[in-house]
């Protein structure tokens, strides 16, 4: 299994935000985690990739085996992880093409490659730029800054593209996004698809999951996944919204509840 | 408290003796009213002595361990090699080189090229020897002026004098070193910047030591803009940490001249750089861009004044310090709009990284305004690295340590940004991305 999510709770400045999450992933899978707003759906995604801020108060996380939470954020990203932000960070004075470069041959080294090339790096970049449909010219403006929200979410499937993750971590990637945005986006994610390669993607809507469809959706909702499915869950989500879903989970934890 | 007084007294006599002494040789002796003006401000030193550190104006400065150190003045220069003041040469810059050795113009280290006509570029000493009466209303005890600066107009030994005529332009910078040798316990000198209708100018300080004794310097500058002239000025500090260097400048601006300053410190153990601009005239424009990158037991002072006295002036000013170690850092802005100066544009900022739990950094933005159309703005902050920018860089696989100093490296760019000269700008890059970044690190960071 590449990702193995056992029991996982995690409270935010003393609040439980996640209250017990199961979940796991292998190689070559596609899950979607939907959920309605403050459901915990970014805590997840964040804890994965190593925020602080988040105290994990119970169960664990094993990526391939290991565990993944004694490791700090620029080890999981060296060994393959890759959170796309919901909220991609401005970093004024610092340009995409250093951090671009800085990123990969951080995680070459690690793998024991030699460094990349100026030619090498940039012929990467390049190709992985018409992948995005992005212009050159924005290697050379400071992270985000400045950019359109399209542009942000653009910039980090880019970067997902070039550092090739083993796991890649989608949150809202799709949110605010056009139609041609999203298909460009969710092309960008396809290429990357392969036997060895996973993906979480974060969404709202069934929208996303008609480009980059997906082998599992689950349905967080309060810190907890209450459903799971096939890709026909999202598509009866998209017809029938959340509520009758956190109605029967109401119910559920009810009934449990009396029968203990 | 009363141990004070006397140490005051101990200092005055001893000054008072080293000019006794010395007056016959410094420069424009026997013009009766450049001695009147230096007995004036020795009596003004005698009276008020150092300021205290209860002075509103120098309570971010260690003045008592400045005063302590700063001695009677050396009575020549040392020795400096030529390789220290090549060391200091700006890779791509032509310039007219003046260099100051404790205190004295040093001609052999020297080199002015040829010259526009109606340019003066040189010693004020020389200056004062060829037509002294040219020079007589900018050398002046201002009122109200403190003991550093009363000291400083009673010893002046030399300083640069740059007089530019009308509509003359020097396309050339004036690069001025100032260096010190280890000889001798403070250097006084005085720099004459007057630049007539439309000139324009760019003139380096740089402030180095070849030593590592104790020296402290006390400079005093004045800049005077004709109508529509334009200087830039630049200040690069990189001394090492037994320097205490203060500087005081005063400028002066006519309608429509642009004043802009570039304030870098690196090094020194203590730096107090005050700038008071005044806008006299209509649509003059100043921008001061100040950066301080400083740790250990360093300290700096920025002091800036800037007086809009008539309508539609402009002023622009970010200054922003980086401190690390124990440092401090100390950033005072007064921005005045007089009566009458409708129209005024002002902005101002101070933004302080600490690096450091026992850096310490003090933000002082200070707006009068007795005028009722006007746009001013200022903000400063104090505040420590952005925790997201940090866990974004980390979570594209950069360790701690990197991605620390790309923050704080970017941080300090944005005022380097500005400078117009990219020589120095591109220097001053690469000093701070070798205190900052390994060398592979550092490639492609500028
Ligand atoms: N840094 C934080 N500080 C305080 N509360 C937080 C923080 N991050 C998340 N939360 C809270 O945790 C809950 C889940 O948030 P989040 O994971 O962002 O949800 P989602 O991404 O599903 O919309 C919300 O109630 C939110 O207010
Ligand atoms: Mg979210």
């Amino acid at each position: 299994m590449l990702l193995e999510i056992r029991n996982l709770h995690v409270s935010v400045e003393g609040k439980p935000i996640l209250r017990g999450i199961d979940l796991a992933v292998a190689a070559g899978e596609v899950h979607a985690i939907m959920g309605p707003n403050g459901s915990g759906k970014s805590t997840l995604a964040n804890v994965l990739a190593g925020r602080e801020g988040y105290e994990v108060t119970g169960g664990e996380v094993l990526y391939r085996g290991r565990n993944l939470l004694e490791m700090p954020p620029e080890e999981r990203a060296r060994e393959g992880i890759f959170l796309a932000f919901q909220y991609p960070v401005e970093v004024p004075g610092v340009s995409n093409i250093y951090l671009l470069k800085a990123a990969v041959n951080a995680v070459r080294k690690h793998r024991g490659l030699p460094e990349l090339d100026a030619m090498d790096f940039l012929k990467l970049v390049r190709e992985k730029l018409r992948l995005v449909q992005m212009d050159e010219q924005f290697l050379y403006r400071s992270v985000n800054e400045g950019f359109s929200g399209g542009e942000k979410k653009r910039n980090e499937v880019l970067q997902m593209a070039v550092l090739e993750p083993t796991l890649g971590i989608l949150d809202e990637t799709d949110s605010g996004l056009d139609i041609d945005a999203l298909r460009i986006v969710s092309e960008g994610v396809n290429s990357l698809r392969s036997p060895e390669r996973a993906f979480l993607v974060v969404t709202h809507y069934q929208r996303l999951l008609n480009y980059i469809v997906p082998d599992r959706v689950h349905v967080l909702a309060g810190g907890r996944i209450i459903r799971s499915g096939d890709r026909t869950l999202a598509l009866e989500l998209e017809e029938r919204g959340y509520g009758w879903l956190l109605d029967e989970a109401a119910r559920g934890q009810a009934a449990g509840q009396a029968a203990s | 408290m009363s141990a004070q007084p006397q140490t005051r007294a101990g200092a005055g006599e001893a000054f008072a003796a080293a000019f006794r002494e010395r007056r016959g040789g410094l420069p424009g002796a026997g013009l009766a009213w450049l001695e009147g003006l230096r007995e004036q401000a020795l009596e003004r030193f005698l009276a008020v002595g150092f300021p205290s550190p209860r002075d509103e104006d120098w309570r971010y400065t260690d003045v008592r361990v400045l005063a302590r150190r700063l001695g009677v003045p050396s009575a020549g220069p040392g020795p400096v090699a030529e390789e220290a003041v090549r060391a200091l040469a700006f890779e791509g810059l032509e310039a007219h080189r003046i260099v100051f050795v404790d205190g004295f113009l040093a001609p052999a280290l020297c080199a002015v090229g040829p010259l526009p006509e109606g340019a003066a570029v040189g010693g004020l000493a020389e200056a004062l020897a060829r037509d002294p009466e040219a020079l007589a209303p900018w050398l002046r005890l201002p009122e109200g002026a403190d003991g550093l600066m009363a000291l400083n107009l009673a010893f002046m030994t030399d300083g640069l004098h740059l007089r530019l005529d009308d509509g003359v332009v020097l396309d050339r910078p004036v690069h001025v070193i100032h260096l010190r040798s280890g000889a001798g316990a403070s250097a006084h000198l005085r720099h004459v910047l007057v630049l007539g209708r439309g000139a324009r100018a760019t003139v380096i300080e740089s402030v180095a030591a070849v030593s590592e004794a104790e020296a402290v310097d006390n400079q005093g500058t004045t800049v005077v803009l004709g109508e529509g002239a334009a200087l830039d000025h630049y200040h690069v500090r990189e001394a090492g940490p037994r320097l205490y260097h203060v500087g005081a400048a005063g400028v002066r601006q006519e309608a429509g001249s642009r004043y802009v300053s570039h304030d870098v410190t690196l090094g020194g153990r203590l730096t107090r750089s005050g700038i008071h601009v005044e806008l006299a005239g209509e649509g003059a424009e100043c921008v001061l861009n100040g950066l301080y990158v400083v740790g250990g037991r360093q300290q700096v002072d920025c002091h800036t004044r800037i007086e809009h006295r008539s309508a539609g002036a402009v002023s622009r000013e970010l200054y922003k310090g980086v401190l690390d170690g124990r440092a401090r850092g100390a950033f005072t802005g007064r921005v005045v709009v007089h009566p009458g100066a409708q129209r005024t544009d002002a902005e101002q900022a101070n933004h302080n990284l600490l690096l450091s739990e026992d850096a310490e950094a003090d933000s002082r933005p200070q707006l009068e305004i007795y005028a009722d159309d006007v746009k001013c703005s200022h903000g400063s902050t104090v505040g420590e690295l952005d925790e997201t920018a940090l866990f974004y860089l980390r979570s594209r696989a950069l360790d701690e340590a990197l991605a620390r100093s790309l923050l704080i490296y970017a941080f300090a760019s944005d005022v380097l940004e500005r400078m117009a000269l990219e020589p120095v700008r591109r220097q001053l890059e690469r000093r701070l991305t070798e205190r900052l970044l390994r060398p592979e690190e550092a490639e492609g960071v500028i």
